[in-house]
C-alpha cells in the first residue's frame, strides 16, 4: 500500500476537524459548552458553499462560513449569555436549528459545483517524491487551518488575552470580579468558535465532498466536540487527535479498498471508545486540574450575584 | 401493463375526487420516516417524491407527514410519535427499521404499518415492499464491464444485509458476463449517508485502481467525486444526473409513487391487507435512468437489450453455473435462484475478493 497517498488523504479529511475543534476549545476555556457544533458547520458548508457559487471565488466561500457561523452562534451566545439559558439543552437546539436552516438555504444549490481550491505550493514543490505529496500537495486551507491551531495555541498560553480568557473559564466569579466583562469576552470565544466551525463546514462542501447535500456533516461535529475532551483542552493534541480520529476513518476505507481483511466495524469504532476511555480517565481523577478542563465549564455566569 | 394500471389509477382518482366532494370525513392520515434527509437527492428523496405524488393524487382526502434523518438506533420513539399522532398508514423507509416497525405495530393494531426491504411482518397491520434493485444491477454492472479499462470496479457498499450484498454479486456476475478479466473491489462505509465517508471511500477506491464506481449509498458524493477524478460512476435510488454529467453512466431510480398511491387508496377503501411486494424493472419499480450519451451506440444497445431482457424475465441476474466464493456449487446449469435465497443471501459468488464482514 502507498503510506503517503494515506497521510496526505489523511491530512485532508481532518481538516474539519481540525478548524471546528480549534474553534470549540477557545469557547470552551473560556468556560462556555456549546453543543451546536455540528449545526454551525452545517451553516457554515452552506454558506461557504453559496457564497464561493455565487462569486465564483473560494476565499470569499470561506469568509461566508466563516460569518455564518459565527452568526448562527450568536443566537447561541445572546441565549445563554444574555438570558441565561441552559448551554447543554441550548447548544443542542443550536444543532437542529442549523440542520433545518441550511437545508432551507441550501434549496437553489443542489447540483451545483464550487470552485476549486488552489493548491498553495507550485508543482514544483509538490512534485518532490514523498515529502511533496504529504507535506506541500494541499489547497491553502489545509495550511490555514493548522496556522490557526498554532495561533490559538499562542494565543491561550503566550497572550496576556489568553490568560484573561482562560481566567474567565476557570472562574468567573473571580474574573468578574477583577473587572473582566465576562459576557463580552464568552460572546467572543463563542463566535470565535462559530467561525472556526463555519470554516470547517465549508472545507467539506468546498474541497471535501465538493458538493451542497443537506446534512451533509453528518455527525462530524460531535466527532469534534469529542476531540476537544480528548486533547484534553490542549491545541496540539487537537490536532493530534483530528489526524487519529481522521486516520482511523481513512485507513480502514483503503485498506478494504485494497482488499485487506480486517474487522472494519471495530475499526470504525475505535475513535468513539477513545473518547469513551478518555473520559472515563478523565472523571476518574481527582485531580481535574491536571487535565486541563476549564473549572467554570458549563455553568451559568449572572453578574449580580 | 403499466399503461392498464395508471388508467385504473386514474379512473379511481375519478371516482375518489367525486366521492371526496360529497363526503365531509377526516382526511386519511399518511406518515413516512426516512434514515436521510430529504434533500439527499438519493434514497430518501425518491421516497418523498412518493410522498409528494400521494398528496398531489388525492389531494385534501390525505395528510402526510414525515420525519427526516431518523437514525435507524433511535426509530422506534418517531414510529411511535407518527402511530400515536393519528396516522392511519406509516411507512417506514430503511431497513433497520424493521424490528422497531414491528414492535410498535404490535402496540398499534389499527394502524397500518408499511416496512420497506424488510422480511418481517410479525402483525396483521405490518405490510412489506421493496424493488428488485438487483435487476438494475444487472444493466450497471454490463455497463460497467465494458467500460472499465483498467479491469477494476470499485463498491461502495453499506451494512453487509442481503439487500447490500445482492447487488454486490448481480453486478459482478453481469461485469463478469462481458468482461471475464473484471475485478471488484468493495468498501463498506457502514452508512446510509455520510457525504464525506462516502466521498473518502471512492477516492480510495480510485487510489487502488478503480475506474468505474458504483455505490450502495445515498449520498450524491461518490458520483461528485467520480466526475472530478475523471473516472465513472452511477445514480443510485435516484437518477442524480445533474452530479456528475459526464461521470454518470445510467442509473436505477427508485420509483415508490405508485405503490404509495395504491396503499393508500387500499386505506381509504379498507382493503388493506398484509402483503409482501417485491418489485421490479416490469413493474417498474425499479427502473433504470438514461444511458450516457457518450456511451458508444453498441454498449447503449447492449444495455438496452439487457433492461428489456430482465424486465421480461427472458434473463435472470443469478442464472446458474453459479459457485459461491468459496467454490462450493450454488447454481447448477440453467437454474435460477428463488426469491427466498435471494432475501437471504449472505455470501459471495466466486470471483469476489475479501469476505463478507459479520
Amino acid at each position: 500500500m502507498d503510506p503517503v497517498a494515506l497521510i496526505a488523504s489523511l491530512i485532508v479529511a481532518a481538516t474539519p476537524l481540525v478548524l471546528a475543534a480549534t474553534g470549540e476549545l477557545i469557547a470552551e476555556k473560556s468556560g462556555v459548552l456549546n453543543l451546536g457544533v455540528e449545526g454551525m458547520m452545517i451553516i457554515g458548508a452552506i454558506c461557504g458553499f453559496i457564497g464561493a457559487v455565487t462569486t465564483g471565488s473560494p476565499v470569499f466561500g470561506f469568509i461566508s462560513g466563516a460569518l455564518g457561523g459565527a452568526l448562527v452562534s450568536m443566537t447561541f451566545g445572546v441565549l445563554t449569555q444574555v438570558f441565561l439559558s441552559n448551554q447543554v439543552a441550548t447548544g443542542l437546539a443550536l444543532t437542529l436549528f442549523g440542520l433545518g436552516l441550511s437545508a432551507l438555504l441550501g434549496q437553489q444549490y443542489t447540483g451545483l459545483r464550487p470552485p476549486s481550491t488552489d493548491q498553495l505550493f507550485p508543482t514544483v514543490l509538490s512534485d518532490l517524491p514523498v515529502i511533496g505529496r504529504i507535506v506541500f500537495s494541499h489547497d491553502w486551507m489545509v495550511y490555514t487551518a493548522l496556522l490557526l491551531t498554532g495561533a490559538v495555541w499562542w494565543f491561550l498560553n503566550k497572550s496576556r488575552g489568553g490568560l484573561i480568557l482562560r481566567a474567565v473559564g476557570e472562574s468567573h466569579v473571580a474574573a468578574h470580579a477583577l473587572g473582566y466583562p465576562v459576557v463580552l469576552i464568552r460572546l467572543a470565544a463563542i463566535a470565535f468558535g462559530g467561525a472556526l466551525a463555519g470554516l470547517g463546514g465549508a472545507y467539506l462542501s468546498l474541497v471535501r465532498v465538493p458538493q451542497w447535500n443537506e446534512g451533509m456533516t453528518a455527525g462530524i461535529g460531535w466527532i469534534a466536540l469529542a476531540i476537544v475532551v480528548f486533547a484534553s483542552w490542549k491545541p496540539g493534541r487537537v490536532i493530534l487527535g483530528a489526524w487519529l480520529f481522521g486516520g482511523v476513518t481513512i485507513l480502514q476505507l483503503n485498506l478494504q479498498a485494497m482488499g485487506v481483511n480486517i474487522p472494519t466495524a471495530y475499526l470504525s469504532m475505535t475513535p468513539y471508545l477513545m473518547t469513551i476511555i478518555v473520559l472515563v480517565i478523565m472523571s476518574s481523577d481527582r485531580n481535574r486540574a491536571a487535565l486541563n478542563a476549564p473549572a467554570s465549564l458549563g455553568r451559568v455566569f449572572h453578574a449580580s450575584g | 401493463m403499466t399503461f392498464l394500471k395508471s388508467l385504473t389509477t386514474a379512473a379511481a382518482a375519478l371516482a375518489l375526487s367525486a366521492s371526496a366532494a360529497f363526503a365531509q370525513d377526516d382526511p386519511v392520515k399518511v406518515g413516512f420516516i426516512y434514515v436521510g434527509p430529504i434533500g439527499d437527492y438519493g434514497w430518501s428523496y425518491q421516497h418523498d417524491q412518493g410522498r409528494l405524488a400521494v398528496e398531489e393524487h388525492f389531494g385534501d382526502a390525505v395528510e402526510t407527514t414525515f420525519i427526516e434523518s431518523v437514525p435507524e438506533g433511535d426509530a422506534e420513539r418517531a414510529i411511535r410519535q407518527l402511530a400515536q399522532s393519528g396516522h392511519d398508514l406509516i411507512f417506514t423507509t430503511s431497513f433497520g427499521y424493521m424490528t422497531p416497525t414491528n414492535r410498535v405495530a404490535a402496540q398499534f393494531p389499527d394502524v397500518k404499518f408499511e416496512h420497506a426491504t424488510g422480511y418481517q411482518r410479525n402483525t396483521p397491520n405490518v405490510s412489506t415492499y421493496s424493488g428488485r434493485f438487483y435487476e438494475g444491477r444487472v444493466v450497471q454492472g454490463t455497463i460497467a464491464g465494458r467500460v472499465t479499462e483498467s479491469n477494476v470496479i470499485g463498491y461502495i457498499a453499506s451494512f453487509p444485509i442481503p439487500e447490500v450484498i445482492r447487488g454486490i454479486n448481480a453486478s459482478y456476475l453481469a461485469a463478469k458476463e462481458v468482461n471475464p478479466d473484471v475485478e471488484m473491489k468493495v468498501v463498506w462505509v457502514y452508512t446510509w449517508f455520510d457525504p464525506a465517508k462516502e466521498a473518502d471511500a471512492t477516492n480510495a477506491l480510485i487510489e487502488q485502481g478503480a475506474d468505474v464506481i458504483m455505490q450502495h449509498t445515498d449520498s450524491t458524493a461518490p458520483l461528485t467525486i467520480a466526475e472530478e477524478q475523471g473516472v465513472y460512476g452511477f445514480g443510485q435510488a435516484s437518477d442524480m444526473l445533474d452530479f456528475g454529467p459526464t461521470a454518470r453512466l445510467s442509473s436505477i431510480i427508485d420509483d415508490w409513487a405508485p405503490y404509495y398511491i395504491a396503499r393508500t387508496q387500499a386505506v381509504i377503501d379498507g382493503t388493506w391487507e398484509s402483503q409482501d411486494t417485491w418489485h421490479g424493472i416490469d413493474e417498474g419499480m425499479t427502473s433504470i435512468g438514461s444511458f450516457n450519451p457518450a456511451l458508444p451506440a453498441e454498449i447503449r444497445k447492449e444495455a438496452l437489450d439487457v433492461t428489456i431482457a430482465v424486465a421480461t424475465g427472458k434473463r435472470h441476474a443469478f442464472t446458474g453455473p453459479i459457485n459461491k466464493q468459496d467454490g462450493s456449487v450454488w447454481l447448477a446449469e440453467g437454474e435460477t435462484a428463488d426469491d427466498l435465497t435471494l432475501l437471504g443471501m449472505d455470501f459471495y459468488v466466486e470471483g469476489i475478493e475479501g469476505a463478507v464482514p459479520n
